[in-house]
């Protein structure tokens, strides 16, 4: 057995990790030796090719394809340098006040939010996407927001030097996207950090860490880990676990400690979400510029759904569309006609959905659709679809509906739609990327698994820092509440070593 | 939100380490052809070359999912195969288009949600393995770059 030991270790490098050790890097000044641990693989540029199938087996958590217990929804996280990170699309809000008050975690304000938040946002360059290159995708999406009287907003991304590739999602081939693979991991690999991919920590233990680094598979993309493979014992002073929604509880599930804290894996909520297609008379740019500036939340509170632009790739969109058949190709061949919409239900805190461990220590999610999630997802397509028409389009295809086409002249359906149409788990493709909760802050070991500080109750040498010290859903796009709560954990971890 | 599943084709949590088997749908070949050429009418005008393309590309997505799993499809496709002799008399493969679509039509409507389920997964293989190709993608007009907008002008 290989040995390894540092002060700290940090298990994770996306928005949570990757903060993590840049705000912690300082200390490797002052003599502390400090390591990261990626289970996924570090690309090099030259190896972001936007081609679809794959960059997602490159860049994902099995492929893309996690799906929870029953089937019903598929989970895209990110397993690469850079986490999640790696594979969003930058957009960079913070959540409505009501939602950090409603978390009621000990001291936690928005004002504290937004100011670690600006910090980040400097460093990655968040700022509006200039109007000249905003495409026509989002730009119907903000014509039909106006002309049905709804507010749409323009979302902050963290690029620099973005070329229009459309790619996000697939890593972006031209280094723009400002994540923690850009910045915040290379700033502190400066400062001294150590970054071991193909690395995945098995189970925790008293101050200790096994671990099992990877072989480079034959011809998969990345470079190799800097360390031989193998299995490992690292001893570590302190652990923060940035793993991620889904992997941050199991880990420690699959540890021992849900005997102890009996909150561990409760709370996920993930913001479900479909995406509705509409298709125009015309062409319109939609793969090309940024696909995700724009979105509507004013009906967050009141419906429970958020709608953003955006546009997927041809095996995803062949799959979001339901049904097969003649009427399934018929829209995939006027791809280039096409504007896409993303509707996000903005689940909350449900008893049933929780991450577990299966007998082999995996990850297993748990994931009831509530009624009113479900309502939601079919108000939130409809009220896409009002978009779309008001847009011009002359056809939208609703995936829960029956039949899915929606002809122009036929936009009256769309009451019935959203009154009467069910919505079949199994046959509607849904899908999630906003993990969040299973590691939840709070007071006690009764209603959460760490404190205000990440703070694992009762372990003080563990720590959490991602989404999954969500209380519940944060009702937007995540990532910069997962840095601002990061930065939160790097401090108190920062103040105790020097003052222990 | 990001790229989903190129490999999320049927119901499963068993993360359980993989082995290295064989292609598990070798022996599925012609009737996984006639499932795709029900799923997507084009496939029905490809090419050998293509087909192997599409075969690769559902091996490879495979190639990475539990052995338990892939006994699963297994399954689910030998259902296919013999379940509308119940019906139409006669074997998947036997049956003409029409009759597939209406076969494949109630396992997408299933009451069991299990079903249901089953064939999302079967559907979004076959998608994978159709829309998983270069051709394919030139077929419908989708031509993202890399440059961007540098590439329109």
């Amino acid at each position: 057995m290989n040995e390894r030991a540092y002060d700290i270790v940090i298990v994770g490098s996306g928005a949570g990790g990757g903060t993590v050790a840049q705000e912690l890097s300082s200390l490797c000044r002052e003599g502390l030796r400090i390591a990261v641990l990626e289970k996924g693989p570090k690309l090099r540029d030259e190896e972001f090719t936007g081609r679809e199938f794959e960059m997602a087996r490159a860049l994902y958590d099995e492929g893309g394809g996690f799906l929870t217990a029953d089937s019903t929804m598929t989970l895209a996280f990110g397993s690469a340098y850079g986490g999640s990170t790696a594979v969003y699309t930058g957009t960079s809000l913070l959540p409505p006040e009501r939602v950090i008050r409603g978390w009621n975690v000990p001291g936690l304000t928005l004002e504290e939010v937004e100011l670690r938040a600006q910090k980040f946002k400097t460093q990655n360059n968040v700022h509006l996407i200039e109007d000249e290159l905003i495409n026509e995708n989002n730009r119907l999406f903000v014509e039909g927001c106006r002309t049905l009287g709804w507010r749409a907003g323009q979302f902050p991304v963290n690029v620099k030097g973005c070329r229009g590739s459309s790619l996000c999602n697939l890593g972006c081939p031209n280094q723009a996207k400002q994540g923690t693979d850009r910045v915040q991991l290379p700033a502190a690999e400066r400062n001294g950090v150590e970054i071991i991919t193909r690395c995945e920590v098995l189970r925790l233990e008293e101050k200790k860490l096994r671990v099992r680094v990877a072989a480079k598979p034959d011809g998969a993309k990345g470079e190799p880990s800097t360390w031989a493979p193998g299995d490992y014992t690292i001893s570590a002073k302190m652990i923060v676990v940035s793993a991620g929604a889904v992997n941050s509880p199991a880990l420690l599930l699959c540890s021992g400690f849900g005997a102890r804290l009996p909150r561990l894996g409760h709370g996920f909520t993930a913001h479900p979400a479909l995406i509705v297609v509409a298709e125009h008379e015309r062409p319109i740019t939609n793969f090309v510029g940024h696909p995700k500036s724009f979105y509507l939340d004013q009906f967050a509170e009141s419906e429970q759904f958020l709608l953003e632009t955006c546009m997927y790739f041809p095996f995803i969109t062949a799959k979001s569309l339901a049904g097969f058949g003649e009427e399934h190709s018929a829209f995939m061949r006027a791809y280039p006609r096409l504007q896409m919409i993303l509707v996000l239900a903005c689940d909350h805190a449900e008893e049933r959905n929780r991450v577990m461990i299966n007998g082999a220590g995996k990850p297993v999610v748990h994931y009831h659709f509530t009624p009113e999630v479900r309502r939601a997802l079919v108000r939130g397509a409809v009220a896409a679809a009002r978009i779309f028409f008001a847009a011009g389009a002359r056809r939208v295809h609703l995936p829960m509906a029956v039949p899915p086409t929606v002809e122009a002249h036929d936009a009256a359906r769309l009451d019935r739609i959203a009154e009467e149409v069910p919505f079949q788990l199994g046959k509607v493709t849904v899908s999630a990327a906003h993990l969040q909760g299973g590691c939840s802050m709070g007071r006690t070991t009764s209603d959460s698994v760490t404190d205000e500080f990440g703070r694992v109750h009762g372990v003080p040498w563990l720590r959490v820092a991602d989404a999954s010290l969500f209380p519940n859903s944060v009702e937007i796009n995540p990532y910069l509440t997962i840095m601002s709560l990061a930065d939160r954990v790097a401090e108190k971890i920062r103040e105790e070593v020097r003052n222990p | 939100l990001p790229a989903q599943s190129l490999a999320d084709f049927m119901p499963s949590n068993e993360n359980s380490s993989s082995s290295s088997l064989p292609p598990a749908l070798a022996a599925f070949r012609p009737l996984l052809r006639a499932i795709a050429c029900t799923i997507v009418p084009e496939a029905a005008a490809m090419g050998e070359n293509a087909w192997q393309e599409f075969h690769a590309l559902l091996d490879a997505a495979l190639g990475d999912r539990p052995p338990a799993l892939q006994r699963r499809l297994q399954f689910f496709l030998r259902a296919i195969e013999w379940m509308p002799l119940l019906r139409f008399g006669r074997r998947f493969t036997s049956l003409s288009l029409a009759q597939r679509a209406q076969f494949l039509a109630s396992l997408e409507n299933h009451s069991l949600q299990i079903i249901r389920s089953g064939f999302w997964g079967l559907r979004t293989l076959v998608l994978l393995g159709y829309y998983g190709r270069p051709a394919a993608i030139a077929g419908i007009g989708y031509a993202a770059d890399p440059r961007g907008w540098e590439a329109r002008r």
